[in-house]
């Protein structure tokens, strides 16, 4: 192995975007119900869904009263949850926003499934459903693989089925999972994302059955939202630690809906702490914040910012980089927080690159 | 400065070190397979008796589970946080740019005591681009430690004009009036 010291790897295209360009980097398609998914299964699944109590993968990470959820303006008539129709999607955010690219972000909880093989049916249904009523529908959406992390074989027999098609740029990784993504488990998950060149898309939320928290169950929705933070954190910790970027030195990894001004100040512990403690893992041979600066990528709503701007622009500076934002909109999701506000308070061309370029560089959109 | 006896060969053995004190600054002198080895006692972390720390391999890896130790490579973990700076550059193995340890130089001259000067041998010309060095000498059974050339600073971070300033002799002379054969000295 080479020393990885001085390539970087998300490297920003030249030609990448212009300033006015926008990329939405988190949108979220919502599998409607399971029976929306059934011209993509087997009889033996659809008779099983019909017949029993078994109705497929809940939505646990998002609850539907959860005002989170939806914003106002995405509901749709029916009870449909609000993301789960293309048209008005297009209307209400490709088209709104006038956007070359919709990065599509299908968090169906496969991850909370525990028969194995209703996992692997139902996540091939949701990519073949989001391949045929998705991605052939517009060609400015990209979207997300689906797989069931809990099961890292089948998570990569899965991503190599479907990860040529052009439409997949990212495979879905809940951010809560039953071990660390780094851990040795995962490896044949990141050799698949590796394998199709792909991004690792790590997610708000997931349902792996352990608790949201590193301290147990918490009571309230509120702590479990709050709190997911702290697992984002767990993950950059583990991947960097564990060498997930020094058996891919190409690998890229975009942080969905995790916030971004914690990273500054995460970064100085993470690099203070490696000082002390690297001989554990001498194959992170550089400081962990070079590491993430050089692979990792997040999406700037929710923004958790001060209600100074000039505190929200120096929490960006602490970041120490102006490649890892990438510009979204998390719809149908709803935020306290506006992600213009992240624009308006950085230099225009910082702004282009949040709008546009890293985008485009991080999923490689041309 | 001047030139100090810090020790007879033989005193400090393989693996071994002396903490002496030269001119009011603590400096380590370690003795590692045949060579002699020169260190400020304080860590540039945080000004903790770095001399005290544990003497480790150098351990390198590529991969997940690769744990390569280099013999060839001595470093020292400071007591307080473990921060490890190699003993023959004084570089931190976390961040070599950025930060270091100042060294001595050590040599072992043969046994002319004129050879003092601090025009000396072996390991200058490896280490006098990155930190200050004391060629040690060994003089009639004496470790002998040279301060004449240069003041001590402290601590050198990021400064690349200080690299070659204070340059201070340590010199081991042979109990037995002959000449160490490990590396330069």
């Amino acid at each position: 192995m080479t020393s990885t010291a001085d390539t970087l790897r998300i490297a920003t295209r030249p030609h990448a975007g212009n300033a006015t360009e926008l990329i939405d980097g988190d949108v979220h398609n919502i599998v409607p119900d399971t029976q929306a998914l059934f011209p993509y299964l087997s009889e033996h699944w659809r008779e099983h869904i019909t017949n029993t109590l078994f109705k497929g993968a809940p939505e646990t990470s998002y609850p539907r009263w959860a005002p989170t959820t939806e914003r106002p303006g995405s509901e749709l008539p029916n009870w449909r949850p609000a993301g789960s129709d293309l048209s008005v999607i297009k209307r209400d955010v490709l088209d709104a926003d006038g956007l070359s690219f919709a990065v599509l972000c299908c968090t169906y909880a496969i991850d909370s499934l525990h028969n194995p093989d209703a996992a692997v049916a139902l996540a091939r249904a949701v990519n073949d459903w989001q391949i045929a009523e998705w991605l052939d529908k517009d060609e400015r959406l990209r979207a997300t693989v689906v797989v069931p992390t809990q099961l890292p074989a089948e998570a990569a027999r899965e991503i190599d089925r479907v990860g040529c098609h052009p439409g997949f740029v990212q495979v879905g990784l809940p951010v809560r999972s039953s071990v660390p993504y780094g851990s040795r488990l995962h490896a044949p998950l990141w050799e698949a994302i590796s394998r199709n060149s792909l991004v690792g898309a790590i997610h708000f939320g997931g349902a792996p059955g352990t608790p949201p928290t590193p301290s147990g169950w918490p009571s309230y929705y509120l702590e479990e939202h709050v709190g997911m933070a702290q697992v984002f954190q767990t993950q950059v910790v583990s991947l960097v630690t564990e060498g997930v970027f020094d058996l891919h030195p190409d690998l890229r990894v975009v942080l969905l809906e995790a916030g971004v001004t914690w990273m500054g100040p995460f970064l100085w512990r993470f690099d203070k702490e490696w000082r002390n403690l690297r001989r554990l893992v001498p194959w992170v041979k550089r400081a962990p914040s070079a590491y993430v600066r050089d692979h990792i990528r997040l999406t700037i709503q929710p923004v958790d910012a001060p209600p100074s701007d000039v505190h929200l622009r120096q929490a960006i500076e602490q970041i120490g980089s102006d490649e890892m934002l990438v510009y979204a909109s998390d719809y149908p999701h709803r935020h306290a927080s506006e992600p213009s506000r992240v624009l308006s308070v950085v230099t225009e061309s910082h702004a282009a690159r949040i709008r546009s370029a890293n985008a485009r560089a991080l999923w490689r959109l041309a | 400065m001047a030139r100090h006896v810090v020790a007879q060969v033989g005193e400090i053995p393989p693996g071994g070190r002396k903490v002496v004190d030269l001119d009011g600054h603590s400096v380590g002198v370690f003795h590692v397979e045949g060579e002699y080895f020169a260190l400020l006692n304080w860590c540039p972390h945080q000004g903790a008796r770095l001399c005290e720390g544990r003497l480790w391999s150098g351990l390198e890896g590529d991969v997940p589970g690769d744990y390569r130790t280099r013999t060839d490579r001595t470093v020292i973990a400071c007591m307080y946080h473990g921060w490890e700076f190699d003993l023959r550059t004084g570089r931190s193995v976390c961040e070599p740019e950025r930060l270091r340890v100042r060294t001595y130089e050590v040599t072992v001259e043969p046994d002319h005591p004129s050879d003092q000067d601090g025009s000396t041998l072996g390991r200058l010309s490896r280490t006098n681009a990155t930190a200050h060095t004391f060629p040690v000498t060994v003089e009639h059974g004496n470790i002998v430690v040279d301060l004449r050339r240069t003041p001590i600073s402290a601590t050198v971070l990021g400064t690349p004009g200080a690299r070659s300033e204070g340059n201070i002799d340590i010199t081991l002379i042979p109990v037995e009036g002959s000449i160490h054969s490990g590396g330069a000295i």
